[in-house]
């Protein structure tokens, strides 16, 4: 594995990152922004445990559990809030779920 | 100036009690019943003018010039610090006991005179708060404190001349009379910067140890400076040229107002400063020839227009106007004690004389006109010898009051070093028509046949509908006059024999003339021959001049008599004769209007074009303004981007992680 430099690792990263930014800006689908959102946290957790890998340290390890905790959390909560807008709206467009808009 | 050993000695319980007066009453009276307003009024002037009379006594036994006490610091700035202090010494003694006593005098008859009018409670609040500061003004013993009092007295001015404030022409008067002060107050005000500049204190004491070193001003010097700026708030407080206009126009507050703080206390304010500072204007010749003159100008001139006002308080404010012109002509003259003497016995007869005019006033149903007036001798006999008392003793008839005052004032104008002929002169023709104009007061108010219509609900006094014809004033009235008519028989005769200005010899102090002469050496002839001449010669010249004055008092009185009882046609013949003359004396030489066209209407438009519309309206309003629509227009470009899209915003979070990962790259690569 170390035979694999770490640009590869990076690189790769920042290709899920990017399809996460991407989608979060053009999907209009709650639940593709959430899965977008996914995206982008696994991108930077892949980069973490590169370096932490790398690095030999337990850093990056800590924070990646940190952040699937957090995520985790986030669905729970985000699909609770999304199943609750569906009832009220009926509907999953972000663009449609703008009554507090000015 | 010891306050040491003194059977009883607090001072400060004389303003201090008419300010509890007023506190009680302007705090509680409204739910009072209108007998305990006035007996809390009268309880606390009264105690007043006990411990007046307590402490004239102790002074007068405790051998001392003055004494003097401090209750604690105002002010300490540095080295100069001004004290809550009491100075009594024979002049404010005299002051206190005026001011408590007449104005005791004036309370009594107030309780009834105001009985029938609103605001009661107020009335006597406004009274008793004037006492307060009129005493503070007199017992001071440094001239911030002194200011303090003048300031204050001229708030109740204001506040009891508009005492009627919904009429119109009250309001107007009272503004009109606290806006003329404040002219007068500007002058007092650098006169105490200078003194604090040049003197380091205002205490009297010091102030005038100062001024003792200095000696007499050849030519225009600080001490000029200062005498000529007091005099210019003493023309204000006491309705001098060419400060006077207020004073007849503050005949709109109620009558024993009028007799209170517009003939017998406050407009004498003026008075008792110059003659406070006396050490002052004694070495500043040129500040006592112009206190001489505008106190001569004043006296003629407004004894002119007296003659031809028809209002029986008019015909009193020019009076007044035209004796406190006398007070100060003595003061010019360096006769201080002379018009301290004057101030006294006018107190008592001025004072007689508006309560009198109150009291025909109030029994006539509110007519203050003296054409309707007549005839009311035989309706209010009282009121009627009271006045007649009062008015010989303003004419200076002897053996009243006024005569020994104004006779020795008269000698001072003509005798003293600083008098002069022309002086004199001067105050015998006012005491002419003085006599005259106060006569056919008398003749057209109380002889003849009743020329006023019943009197009926609408008048001033309309609360009672029950005056349908003349009637006599209540005792309560009744007693101060006559108290005030004794005063004004017997206030004089303490004159006699110079035991006045004995009396006050210690608060006046000497200039003495080798210092005179030796900062003028060419002119040492005159004073001292003068003064060391024949004693003999000028007692007769004295005595000469005192037949003169009488008999101008007498051939007045006679002039009215025959004008308004013999022919009482004549004098409407002569006004029409004299037409342009009489028209511009009875409009009081278009003074008022002259100084509204030359002065408050540029004033006016000024304030109102330049200070309103273009700087207030136009720089400051619109600065404001314009910063608020800038403000608007800059953010309306800006809030463009609150959108509320949030995919919009996740685009902007995203190109600003972008630009910073290019920034880092870009730093990195270097």
């Amino acid at each position: 594995m170390n035979d694999i430099p770490i640009s590869y690792y990076l690189l790769l990263s920042a290709f899920l990152f990017a399809c996460g930014v991407t989608g979060f800006l053009i999907k209009r689908n709650v639940i593709t922004l959430f899965m977008s959102i996914e995206l982008m946290l696994n991108g930077v957790n892949l980069s973490f445990i590169a370096f932490a890998t790398r690095l030999g340290t337990l850093d990056g390890h800590i924070f990646v559990f940190f952040v699937m905790v957090v995520a985790a959390a986030e669905a729970a909560v985000g699909l609770a809030i999304i199943i609750s807008v569906y009832r009220t709206r009926e509907t999953l467009n972000v663009d449609r779920v703008n009554l507090l808009k000015l | 100036m010891t306050s040491l050993n003194l059977p009883f000695w607090q001072p400060w319980l004389i303003p201090i009690l008419p300010l509890a007066g007023a506190l009680i009453n302007g705090l509680f009276g409204k739910r009072f019943p209108k007998s305990l307003v006035a007996s809390v009024a009268l309880f606390f002037t009264g105690a007043s003018f006990l411990a007046a009379c307590v402490h004239a006594y102790v002074l007068m036994h405790s051998g001392a010039e003055a004494l003097e006490v401090s209750y604690g610091t105002w002010i300490r700035a540095g080295k100069f610090s001004v004290d809550f202090g009491i100075y009594l010494d024979h002049l404010s003694l005299i002051m206190m006991l005026v001011v408590t006593g007449v104005g005791f005098l004036i309370h009594v008859y107030s309780v009834a005179y105001m009985e029938h009018e609103g605001g009661y409670y107020r009335f006597f609040t406004y009274l008793n708060f004037f006492m307060f500061f009129m005493l503070t003004l007199v017992l001071a013993n440094n001239y911030l404190l002194m200011f303090v009092g003048w300031e204050g007295v001229g708030l109740a001015s204001y506040l009891l001349i508009g005492f009627f404030f919904l009429r119109d022409s009250a309001a107007n008067a009272g503004k009109k009379a606290f806006i003329t002060n404040r002219v007068g107050d500007f002058g007092f005000l650098i006169a105490l910067f200078l003194l604090i500049q040049h003197f380091g204190t205002l205490r009297y004491a010091a102030v005038f140890d100062v001024a003792s070193h200095f000696s007499v001003e050849t030519s225009a010097g600080i001490l000029t400076a200062i005498g000529l700026l007091m005099l210019v708030g003493a023309c204000g407080k006491s309705a001098q040229i060419p400060l006077y206009v207020w004073l007849p126009d503050a005949m709109e507050g109620p009558t024993p107002v009028s007799a209170l703080i517009h003939a017998a206390t406050m407009v004498t304010a003026g008075v008792y400063m110059v003659c406070r500072s006396n050490p002052i204007f004694s070495r500043a010749p040129i500040a006592l020839l112009a206190v001489a003159i505008i106190g001569a100008l004043t006296s003629f001139f407004a004894a002119t227009i007296g003659i031809t006002q028809t209002d029986i308080k008019r015909v009193l404010a020019y009076s007044t106007v035209s004796q406190l012109g006398y007070m100060f002509m003595a003061a010019g003259v360096a006769a201080y004690s002379a018009s301290v003497f004057h101030l006294m016995t006018h107190a008592f007869f001025k004072a007689l004389l508006f309560l009198g005019a109150g009291s025909v006033i109030h029994g006539i149903g509110g007519e203050q006109d003296m054409r309707k007036m007549g005839g009311l001798r035989k309706y209010m006999p009282w009121t009627f010898w009271t006045m007649l008392i009062a008015t010989f003793a303003i004419s200076g008839i002897p053996p009243f009051a006024g005569f020994f005052s104004k006779d020795e004032i008269l000698w001072q104008a003509f005798s003293s070093t600083h008098g002069s002929k022309i002086f004199w002169a001067v105050g015998i023709i006012t005491a002419f028509m003085t006599s005259f104009y106060m006569f056919r007061l008398i003749f057209l108010t109380f002889t003849g046949e009743y020329r006023g219509a019943p009197a009926d609900a609408h008048s001033a006094h309309g609360s009672h509908d029950d005056h349908h014809e003349p009637h006599e004033s209540p005792w309560l009235m009744l007693a101060p006059l006559v108290l005030l008519g004794v005063l004004s028989i017997v206030g004089g005769w303490v004159g006699i024999g110079n035991r006045f200005e004995h009396f006050l010899s210690p608060v006046i102090q000497k200039v003495s003339i080798e210092q005179n002469a030796a900062q003028n050496n060419e002119a040492t002839a005159t004073p001292i021959s003068e003064g060391a001449g024949a004693a003999g010669e000028s007692k007769v010249l004295e005595n000469s001049l005192m037949a003169v004055s009488v008999l101008v008092a007498f051939s007045g009185l006679g002039l009215a008599w025959f004008f308004y009882m013999k022919r009482p046609e004549l004098p409407s013949r002569i006004a029409a004769r004299t037409e342009g003359l009489y028209k511009l004396v009875l409009n009081k030489y278009w003074i008022d209007e002259l100084y509204s066209a030359a002065i408050i209407g540029p004033l006016v438009w000024f304030s109102r074009v330049i200070l309103w519309q273009t700087f207030d309206q136009k720089v400051i309003d619109g600065s404001v303004n314009k910063s608020a629509v800038a403000a608007r227009d800059v953010s309306q470009i800006i809030r463009q981007q609150q959108s509320g899209l949030v995919r919009s915003y996740a685009g902007w979070v995203a190109a600003g992680a972008a630009a910073v990962v290019a920034y880092m790259v870009w730093m990195g690569t270097r």
